[in-house]
């Protein structure tokens, strides 16, 4: 079957959903079957960060394959991934809440001033939350298509912030080699897009 | 029909069915038959530390009697603190250490002692095992990550071997330099920080009998990746001060530059006592997690002053602004 026909299947979709749900399911598992180490709150709270930031790099990657391949049928799965990219982060500061912070709102606000990466974090919440909230068919037609276009360009900031988190938190032991490879990917993913509308090559 | 087969399930009479109660303490009544041999020998107080993990050559020992040297906190399981540690020679990741550590070569092992002292030289990790009766003592270990777990170590004070080298009086210091061998450990040489790993203390901190020489834990010798063969074990104080895999003690009268301070002064001060009242400039230290106890939904707990041990070392510090000299 061409790989055309493939990408329109809706099983393709179904199987998407069950791709982006394995790290969820397998952290679940972990859990229970004690493989997350001696401190199983910091390991769900980095790699529930971890696939956030994965998440946002494959989601970033969407148009710039669309234009590479030619492949405009690849458009029908950026919407979950990133739904599934916001999940992820609405794991991670659950994590944070509850595990470090046990839902005391005045620690949370004490922490937020004190650690900057925590609240670059909390921005890239509030980014992503409008989004979501307009990610379904109804905002489309609600908003407009102009308007909603404009509104979801906002993803484009969201890497500055979430590679600042991450810089500000591996920064305690100067750990930055997964920084710079993030900053390497999103910065290309960014890059491409200016280099095509320099070239004007759009999805054919 | 079908019946199914008797696995212990099936009783005649109720009364033969084990209460709940008793039940439900299976595996404590396990612990405590496993434990039983080797805590009448140490006449440990904590049944959990009796019991050796069998991984590693025992280290015979004795319980300490020093007052305030056997923590009451549930004992950190012998896998957690085996495998959670922070060993940047090893690797920044804390599953690094235990994963990459086998390669270090503990023996043969010595300690130079140089400096400020009337008897310099190279003391052999055999003499120094035979220096001074070993002794458990179960202490808490409060990393500056926010962190907790409680150590049986086995060691013996090193104010025993201090005394043995009798330092001069112009000594004010002793610093403490970690082996830095980029053959055996593959992340010297890493820009994480400046090799070798160098910690210190005051003198009279030195001096102080909670400062523990350590040479094993969980009645055994220590692990690679907890600092065999040779460490330091400063109770009250973040855990990064208790330099791991010593080759080096020297005496000065100069306060010297440790491996954190030189990284981040503003961050790890050469004190770093445990002070839930000065927060690190990045995260609070009021609190702390406890590792191995109660699952992944356990609550931080507080953290106490000197890590709980200001009664035997408060007056060390007094008079002293904590906050200035954190």
């Amino acid at each position: 079957m061409p790989v055309r026909q493939l990408l329109l299947l809706p099983q393709t979709k179904y199987l998407l959903y069950g791709v982006l749900a394995l790290p969820f399911v397998w952290l679940i598992w972990a859990l229970f079957h004690d493989a997350l180490g001696a401190n199983p709150a910091e390991a769900l709270s980095r790699a529930t960060g971890d696939w956030t930031l994965r998440l946002l790099c494959v989601v970033l990657a969407v148009t710039p394959l669309r234009r590479l391949t030619g492949l405009s049928e690849l458009i029908r799965f950026r919407r979950s991934i990133g739904l599934a990219c916001f999940y992820y982060a609405c794991l991670h500061l659950l994590c944070y809440a509850w595990f470090d912070q046990s839902f005391e709102v005045n620690e949370m606000a004490k922490d937020l001033v004190k650690r900057p990466f925590i609240w670059l974090g909390m921005i890239c919440f509030v980014l992503m939350l409008p989004l979501a909230l307009t990610s379904h068919n109804a905002a489309v037609r609600w908003l407009g298509g102009k308007r909603w276009q404009q509104l979801h360009k906002w993803v484009y900031v969201l890497p500055v912030f979430a590679l600042l988190h991450f810089y500000w938190m591996r920064a305690g032991k100067n750990n930055f080699a997964e920084v710079w490879v993030y900053l390497a990917i999103l910065s290309g993913l960014l890059l491409s897009r200016l280099w095509f509308k320099l070239n004007n090559i759009r999805v054919g | 029909m079908r019946f199914r087969s008797d696995e212990g399930f099936i009783h005649k009479q109720a009364s033969d069915i084990t209460p709940l109660s008793i039940y439900e303490q299976r595996r404590v009544f396990l612990q405590q038959l496993l434990a039983a041999g080797w805590v009448g020998a140490a006449g440990s107080v904590n049944a959990q530390a009796g019991q050796r993990p069998g991984k590693l050559a025992p280290l015979n020992s004795t319980s300490s009697t020093l007052a305030g040297v056997q923590a009451t906190d549930t004992v950190t399981p012998y896998k957690n603190a085996s495998t959670y540690n922070n060993f940047y020679e090893f690797g920044t990741d804390k599953a690094d250490p235990a994963e990459n550590a086998h390669t270090l070569k503990t023996r043969p092992w010595s300690v130079e002692i140089e400096g400020l002292v009337k008897k310099p030289g190279v003391l052999n990790l055999e003499d120094m095992l035979k220096l001074s009766p070993m002794e458990d003592r179960i202490y808490r270990m409060r990393c500056v990550e926010g962190w907790s777990m409680v150590i049986p170590w086995v060691g013996y004070s090193l104010s025993e071997l201090i005394k043995k080298v009798e330092p001069l009086g112009s000594a004010k210091f002793v610093e403490f330099v970690t082996l830095a061998d980029p053959k055996t450990m593959p992340f010297v040489g890493s820009r994480v920080l400046s090799w070798p790993y160098v910690e210190g203390l005051r003198m009279d901190e030195a001096m102080h009998p909670l400062t523990l020489l350590t040479f094993g834990m969980y009645g055994e010798v220590l692990p690679n990746q907890n600092g065999a063969p040779v460490r330091i074990t400063v109770p009250w104080k973040y855990g990064f001060k208790s330099g791991k895999s010593i080759v080096k003690i020297r005496f000065t009268d100069k306060q010297p530059q440790t491996a954190w301070n030189k990284a981040a002064a503003n961050e790890y001060g050469f004190y770093s006592n445990v002070n839930p009242n000065v927060d690190h400039p990045r995260w609070s230290q009021a609190s702390e997690r406890r590792i191995g106890d109660g699952g992944f939904l356990a609550k931080k707990i507080k953290t106490l002053m000197f890590n709980g041990y200001e009664a035997q070392v408060g007056q060390l510090y007094a008079g002293m602004d904590l906050t200035k000299n954190f």
